[in-house]
């Protein structure tokens, strides 16, 4: 096999894992954030029940809940291709990681603020839109890309139902050329360099953030 | 829906040997990686630059890479480079190694935050090299670190779901195999599910245990 099909293949791969990686992780913030919600403003019922989901999920590695998404949802009457089971998967678990970062900041957010605002007359919803989330997002972006490049990682998890992310689609090409250095190695030098161009966003935002805001 | 269940209570068997064979894997992985881990920690912050330099750069790149990738490299390169291991050993080396480099990455970051006066005192009592090291840094390093090792190790745990991918038989692979025979997939993997639960409760539980040790010792 030549290097450029080799490549080709591999960033065809790669691509996959970034889109259903990249896709979780977007629904995931929203969800996360109002899992978060639920808990840091003690909804009853709702509260308790996000503590013992968050735990349970917490606790499930990707590749059993991958397949209780595509094989097991199934007969609950929800059906999904691979590729959505893989993003669902990915949501659910990176969704309760994010809550706990989310909750974390709400937590440590300053009481003052808060009794300011309502002292200013705003009510809560407006309160969270222009004082606590602008605030809270950038106290939560070092966990936050930390928790994407967990995602990443696990994102081969998805392999086992047959997506064809960057993981499979190195087995493949090495069942078929029986030559596994190359595929493996490559596809592991694209991981380092998606989860070291992550990091190097992250850095490069917080310095932007620090110079505009004086902290994080 | 209950009768289902009943079909995978029948077959509690191979979810209990699946079971088992995740707990020890865990507990023999965990072991091991924290004893290699002191090791590499310590190459992490030796003054030989070249040494370092080399720890540092397989540390990073481990942190970098998805552990199914590695699991792979291991089980699929190690062959063509005329290394024929067993899926077990390629499996619990794997997953060591991986392990080690995250735990070495932990005590590396606890012995940097560790109060140089510690380490000063230790001296004026004499102590040096290995024995320092040993009795005095090790010790507030451990208890320091309980609740990140605690998480470390849910990680693993974690981690290991990926080893029914070269067949070998843990709680996945197990749950795997009984819900493709019966068809009852939710119900088994929603059991498999509870079982990882219970083993992550299990290992929480464990830290609160170490914490209370730490905070009788005078940490907080």
């Amino acid at each position: 096999m030549t290097w450029s099909s080799l490549l080709a293949d591999l960033a065809r791969g790669a691509l996959t894992t970034l889109t259903v990686s990249l896709s979780g992780i977007a629904l995931g913030t929203v969800l996360g954030l109002m899992l978060a919600l639920v808990r840091v403003g003690r909804v009853p019922v709702a509260a308790q029940a996000v503590t013992t989901w968050v735990s349970v999920i917490r606790a499930t590695p990707m590749v059993t809940l991958v397949l209780l998404v595509f094989f097991g949802l199934p007969g609950l009457g929800i059906r999904m291709s691979p590729v959505a089971a893989a993003i669902v998967t990915i949501l659910m678990n990176t969704s309760v990681f994010q809550a706990e970062i989310w909750r974390a900041a709400l937590l440590d957010f300053p009481r003052g603020q808060l009794e300011a605002a309502r002292a200013g007359g705003m009510t809560r919803a407006v309160t969270f839109r222009r004082i606590v989330f602008p605030q809270v997002w950038r106290a939560s972006l070092p966990a936050l890309v930390n928790e994407m490049t967990l995602v990443i990682k696990g994102s081969p998890a998805v392999a086992v139902i047959g997506v064809v992310d960057l993981t499979r689609v190195a087995v493949r090409i090495t069942t078929v050329t029986y030559e596994p250095m190359r595929p493996f190695l490559t596809a592991a030098a694209i991981y380092v360099v998606v989860v070291m161009v992550l990091l190097r966003a992250q850095h490069a935002t917080e310095r932007r953030l620090v110079a505009r805001y004086g902290t994080l | 829906m209950i009768a289902n269940f009943a079909t995978v209570l029948g077959e509690w068997r191979s979810l209990a040997s699946g079971l088992v064979n995740t707990i020890w894997i865990c507990a023999l992985s965990g072991a091991a990686s924290l004893i290699l881990a002191v090791p590499v920690s310590l190459l992490l912050v030796t003054r030989r630059r070249a040494l370092r330099a080399a720890a540092r750069a397989g540390v990073d790149v481990m942190r970098a890479i998805p552990f199914l990738m590695l699991l792979f490299i291991v089980y699929y390169c190690l062959p063509a480079l005329h290394v024929r291991l067993s899926s077990w050993t390629c499996g619990l080396t794997a997953l060591i190694a991986y392990n080690t480099a995250y735990v070495a990455e932990i005590l590396r970051g606890a012995w940097a935050h560790l109060p140089r006066e510690q380490e000063e005192a230790g001296r004026a009592f004499g102590y040096a090299g290995l024995a320092l090291y040993r009795r005095i840094i090790l010790p507030q390093i451990l208890i320091a670190t309980g609740p990140v090792l605690g998480n470390q190790m849910i990680t693993l745990v974690k981690n290991s779901a990926f080893l029914m991918v070269i067949t070998i038989p843990d709680l996945t692979f197990m749950a795997n195999q009984v819900q493709a025979i019966y068809f009852v997939p939710f119900e088994t993997l929603l059991v498999a599910v509870a079982l990882y639960w219970l083993i992550c409760m299990a290992i929480e539980w464990a830290v609160r245990g170490m914490d209370r040790v730490a905070v009788v010792r005078g940490h907080e």
